[in-house]
This record gives C-alpha cells, sequence and structure tokens, in this order.
C-alpha cells in the first residue's frame, strides 16, 4: 500500500509504526452536574491550571523551540477568555467537561475562520481541549514509549507540540499525520530534529499498528510494508543523493562554465531564510500577494518598503525580481472587488486588474521605486499584448525602476515575445500558466492534470521560441515556474537558451548538481532530443537519453 | 488613562512568541491592559492570548496598548517595548 502526503522535511525514514490514537469523547451536548456550581468551577479550573502547568512542564524539559511552543500553549490553557466562558456555561447548567468543550471550540472556530497561520493554531485548541476534558474525566492521555528498540514512524491524524516536544530521533524514525500543513507544529519540529516528515496525508491513520512503514519526507511518499529491498535501495538513493548534492556548491553553472543563475522562489520575507541556507543567488520570483491577502486594506507603503527592503538586504549585490500583485477572481481581495467570473483563470487577472485599479500599482511601483537599488527587477504577470508590456514598462520607467520586465505565461506573449521585448527589459516564464493557457486545461482539475507536464513538446516550442527572441534582443530570459525544479528539465531549459532559473529553495541543491554534471552543448543536444519528440513522455526521456550525468547522482 | 502606540516589528506579527510574551507580562500586571488597532478593531482584554492573537496584528501594523492605575507608564513602556522589538 502507498499513500501521498506532502513532505516537509526531507530524507528517507523507515521502521515499524507506532499510530497515536488519543480519543477524547466529546461531553454529551447539555450535559448537567448534580452539585453546586461553584465546585463545578472549581473542578474545571483545577484540570485547566493543571494542564496549563504540565503543558510548561514538558517545555521547561524540551526547551529550544518547542519550550516556547509550550509556554504559549500553556497562556492558552489558562486564558481568561476561556475561564470566563467555561464559568458563566457552567452558571447556566453544563457540566464542566462539556463547558470546557464549547469553550474551547468557541475561541477555535474564530482562528480556524482565519485561515492560514491561525488556522494551524486552531489544531493547538483541540488538542488543549482534549487534554482538559482527560483530565477531567480521570482518562490518562497516551504516552508514547520512550526508548523503542527501534525507532519508529510516528503515525497520527495530527501531532500536538506537547505529544512530540520530548522525541529524539533515537526515538523516531519519521512522521506522518494525517492533516497538518507545512507550518504545522509537525513540520517545524521535525525539521528542527532532521527527522522525515509527511503531512496532509489522505489514509495515514488507516496505517495499522506495528507494521512497517518507509516514509519519503522529499517526494510525501509513505509505503506500508514495502519490500525489503525497496527500502534498501530507497536509503541507499536518498544518501547518494544527499551526499551528491551537498557536493555541489556555488553559484550555477554547466561543467564547461556557462553561468547559469539559480534563484529562489520567494513567497513572504519568511522564506528568505531558506533561500539563503540553499545558496540561492538572489531571488527570482518575489510573490507579493502575502502582502495583501487576508486584508481589508491595501498595505501600508512602509509596509511595503520594509517587505522589498528585507529581500535586498538578504542579498546584498544579488538580483530580487519583485512580481507585483497577482490576483483576480480566484483569490480576490476585499479591498479589490471584481465583479464574479464563469471563467476566473481567464478573467481580470494580474496585470489586467491594475487596469481597474490603477492606484494599486502606482502605490505598489512607488514603494518599489523608494526601495530601489541596482540589483532589483519588477516583473507584472498576466501580460498577453505589446500594449500591456508598454504600459507596464512605463509605469515603471516613469519612476526610475532600473529594470522592468514581463511574465510570459500567456501563449500570445509567447509567440510575440519579440514585440515584447521592445519595450521590456526582461521576460520571466512562468511554465505553470503558460501550460494551463497553451493546452486550454485548468491547472486546479484533476481530471486534466496529465496535460500541466512541462514536458508536453508544445510547452518546450513556446519556451524555446520566448528563449530565442530574447537572445536576438539581448535581454535576459528567465524560467520561474515549477519545470525549473526537475533537474532534467533545468538541463534542457539551459539548453534551450534560458539564461537563470527560479524555483522553490529546496529543489536548488538537485538542479546545481545536475547542471554541474553537463556541458552547455550536452544540454542543448538533449533540448533539440526533447523538442524532436511527439509526446510528453518522450520528450523526457530523450532528454535523459542525453543527461548522463543525472543517474550518476541519483536523480 | 495611559497609551502607547507601537509599530510591530517581528516578522511573525503580534503572534507566537510575541504574542506569548507580551501575554506573559500584561498577566503580571494588577490593572486591566488592553490593545487595539488605531481602525477601531478592539481593544480586546492584553492578558488574553487567544484575544491577542485573534486580533491578527502583521509586521508593521500599529497597536494602542492601554492601561491605567498606579504603575501603569512603567508596565505600558515594558509592553511597548515587547511589541516593537524585532
Amino acid at each position: 500500500m502507498n499513500l501521498r502526503g506532502v513532505g516537509v522535511s526531507p530524507g528517507v525514514g523507515h521502521g515499524p509504526s507506532y499510530v497515536l490514537s488519543v480519543s477524547v469523547p466529546e461531553p454529551p451536548e447539555g450535559a448537567a452536574y448534580a452539585g453546586e456550581a461553584e465546585q463545578e468551577k472549581e473542578r474545571a479550573m483545577t484540570a485547566l491550571t493543571q494542564v496549563a502547568g504540565e503543558l510548561e512542564a514538558r517545555g521547561n524539559r524540551a526547551g529550544g523551540e518547542a519550550e516556547e511552543i509550550l509556554k504559549a500553549q500553556a497562556l492558552m490553557a489558562e486564558d481568561p477568555g476561556v475561564v470566563v466562558k467555561v464559568r458563566s456555561l457552567i452558571d447556566r447548567g453544563l457540566a464542566a467537561p462539556r463547558a470546557v468543550f464549547e469553550a474551547f471550540t468557541k475561541y477555535r472556530d474564530v482562528l480556524a475562520g482565519s485561515g492560514g497561520y491561525l488556522g494551524e493554531r486552531a489544531a493547538d485548541l483541540n488538542d488543549i481541549r482534549d487534554r482538559v476534558i482527560a483530565v477531567l474525566y480521570g482518562q490518562a492521555m497516551p504516552a508514547l514509549p520512550a526508548s523503542p528498540a527501534e525507532p519508529y514512524v510516528l503515525v497520527a491524524r495530527d501531532l500536538a507540540p506537547a505529544d512530540t516536544a520530548l522525541l529524539s530521533r533515537a526515538q523516531v524514525a519519521a512522521f506522518v499525520t494525517e492533516e497538518g500543513g507545512p507550518t504545522s507544529h509537525t513540520a517545524i519540529l521535525a525539521r528542527a530534529m532532521g527527522v522525515p516528515a509527511v503531512v496532509a496525508c489522505p489514509g495515514a491513520i488507516g496505517i495499522p499498528h506495528g507494521v512497517r512503514v518507509m516514509v519519503d519526507g522529499t517526494s510525501g511518499e509513505v509505503s506500508v510494508e514495502p519490500a525489503q529491498a525497496h527500502v534498501a535501495e530507497a536509503v541507499g538513493v536518498a544518501s547518494a543523493r544527499q551526499a551528491a548534492l551537498s557536493a555541489a556548491r556555488g553559484p550555477g553553472r554547466t561543467a564547461d562554465g556557462q553561468p547559469v543563475p539559480l534563484y529562489a522562489n520567494v513567497g513572504s520575507p519568511a522564506d528568505l531564510d531558506a533561500a539563503l541556507a540553499a545558496e540561492a543567488e538572489g531571488v527570482g520570483l518575489y510573490r507579493t500577494e502575502f502582502l495583501y491577502l487576508d486584508r481589508t486594506r491595501p498595505p501600508s507603503p512602509e509596509e511595503q518598503r520594509r517587505a522589498y527592503r528585507q529581500a535586498l538586504e538578504a542579498f546584498p549585490g544579488g538580483k530580487i525580481c519583485v512580481r507585483t500583485l497577482d490576483s483576480g477572481a480566484d483569490k480576490p481581495l476585499a479591498f479589490l472587488p471584481v465583479p464574479a467570473e464563469p471563467n476566473p483563470a481567464l478573467g481580470e487577472r494580474g496585470l489586467r486588474l491594475f487596469r481597474r485599479y490603477p492606484e494599486v500599482m502606482a502605490a505598489q511601483l512607488d514603494a518599489l521605486a523608494a526601495v530601489a537599488e541596482e540589483g532589483l527587477q519588477v516583473m507584472a504577470p498576466m501580460v498577453a499584448t505589446t500594449q500591456d508590456a508598454a504600459w507596464f514598462v512605463r509605469a515603471c520607467r516613469d519612476r526610475g525602476l532600473p529594470s522592468a520586465g514581463v511574465m510570459i505565461e500567456i501563449p500570445a506573449a509567447a509567440l510575440r515575445a519579440r514585440d515584447l521585448l521592445a519595450h521590456a527589459d526582461f521576460v520571466s516564464v512562468g511554465t505553470n500558466d503558460l501550460s494551463q493557457y497553451a493546452f486550454a486545461a485548468d491547472r486546479q482539475l484533476g481530471a486534466v492534470s496529465a496535460l500541466q507536464d512541462p514536458w508536453q513538446p508544445a510547452l518546450l516550442d513556446l519556451v524555446a521560441m520566448t528563449a530565442q527572441a530574447a537572445t536576438r534582443a539581448g535581454k535576459p530570459c528567465a524560467v520561474c515556474g515549477e519545470a525549473a525544479a526537475d533537474p532534467v528539465m533545468a538541463c534542457v531549459l539551459a539548453g534551450l537558451g534560458v539564461g537563470s532559473l527560479s524555483m522553490a529553495p529546496s529543489s536548488l541543491a538537485a538542479v546545481r548538481a545536475g547542471l554541474a554534471a553537463h556541458s552547455l552543448d550536452q544540454c542543448r543536444t538533449a533540448a533539440r532530443a526533447a523538442q524532436a519528440q511527439p509526446t510528453a513522455a518522450d520528450a523526457r526521456a530523450a532528454a535523459r537519453a542525453h543527461l548522463p550525468g543525472l543517474a550518476r547522482l541519483g536523480l | 488613562m495611559g497609551e502607547r502606540k507601537v509599530t510591530v516589528a517581528a516578522e511573525v506579527g503580534l503572534h507566537a512568541r510575541p504574542a506569548a510574551t507580551f501575554v506573559q507580562r500584561a498577566k503580571q500586571a494588577p490593572m486591566e491592559i488592553t490593545v487595539a488597532k488605531p481602525n477601531g478593531e478592539g481593544p480586546v482584554n492584553g492578558k488574553s492570548i487567544l484575544a491577542v492573537m485573534a486580533l491578527d496584528v502583521r509586521q508593521g501594523e500599529t497597536v494602542v496598548i492601554s492601561a491605567e492605575g498606579e504603575g501603569s507608564e512603567e508596565v505600558l513602556d515594558e509592553l511597548a517595548a515587547i511589541a516593537a522589538a524585532p
């Protein structure tokens, strides 16, 4: 049996499964108590205090990041808002366990409604609530085996910091959770421990207790009862790959020294650390949506300037390519209303939205101009025509921005890259949207996902056409889509004439190693071979056949 | 009533560690402490980590911290320093 989730802490781990099933029953609705209200309140308060004390004590023992998380949770257990709510529910006749349940559920719903970081904190409240109820019922919370004969793969619906804080690598080979996201505590602590982890893995809690499980925290694959040979191979490949990847250092270049700068895609200032740690040479795609999402008003100029300056300071002298706000009917913003659209992907997205709200573009470009230095590039998403490009580039020039470019995401823009480049200083290909629009296949739709394959020969043609136009114009062409993160494709893109690549920081090492193992000529030959094929699968196979260094690297 | 207006500098906003440190300090104070956004959101109880988190103060946003009574100026100075710390 194989399951798949989201790999959030890299590496391969295997061992017997330990399925943590904490089930604290929901106290029945309307449950009442027999004695005095004051006594019932006292019982509830004692339980809240006890849980807060336990969380704090575990934090003190764990130290580090876990200590901070657990101390914050201890504060939540004794939160005055919760205390008042519990007391008033008991006054209204509810028994302590039910009152605790309802009080925490109320706050959890508030946090869950906010989504994102706050949404993930909602799981913390469930855990605290269950611990308090367990105390009230006199039920013991399960304890994890402290010194197992062999490290186990810890499987759970979701893990609370209180569960994981005191674990070590001697106990746990890997984590698998049914829920959680990349910023869940499981992910954070697993990375800090250096233990592979897969979260958001449907079916995980169906894994039987005690069976052997192998977890690939890079690919997100979870194999239940894998063949022994398969385990040996995966562990061998993972360690060989790790060794090969960590050997490739420095700026991106081919074996014969052709520079192919490798940049990071960054979604918020918090990602800059990961980009630096992965030795990115700069930021090839700085998404700015984080400044605008979940807001009722646009971000202030100071806030914008601070966020842009942070990136420039993280890479002194390096390139930072900022993409202006890419929003639309599929991710609407409260302060930029767009009428409902039957096809949001084809609607007022990206630069088109700036036509409706030019003041938002003006504010963003002003903030960028205020912090501009040599390495700053600014580019617009969803550019379809030469007029679009000219309009945006003019707005940047008027403010003295040093470099203004456009994204190539719409086939019309790729076909006419030459005309766009008459205005723009550079182009950057967004392969995901370019696929979506070239193949008329919705990115969100699983049924047509095969068409989202960057190896589709038609997509390779569009990228090649764009790169050629840029070469003739003497201007740079970058690729900042998912495609750049695949080391095989990265070589092909270099062979097609793409000058720089930008990707998730976690992919940089593999791409750097892949490029360093081949000459520019090999990359060109592989690119030609791929373009000559009629199908995506053939294109990939043909490219691989000309890139022998990848297999040596275990890629 | 004493007030401090501060811009939150921490990358995570008034969440996680900054929120916990803030609430821990506020809880030691004898008087009521409130936190509000200048746009009118709040005020919320500064001793409630859940209320402070739900106010959802992001990096670069300004908050108004208020307290009244003996020693409140000192408490406000400390809380303002916590909220403004990077």
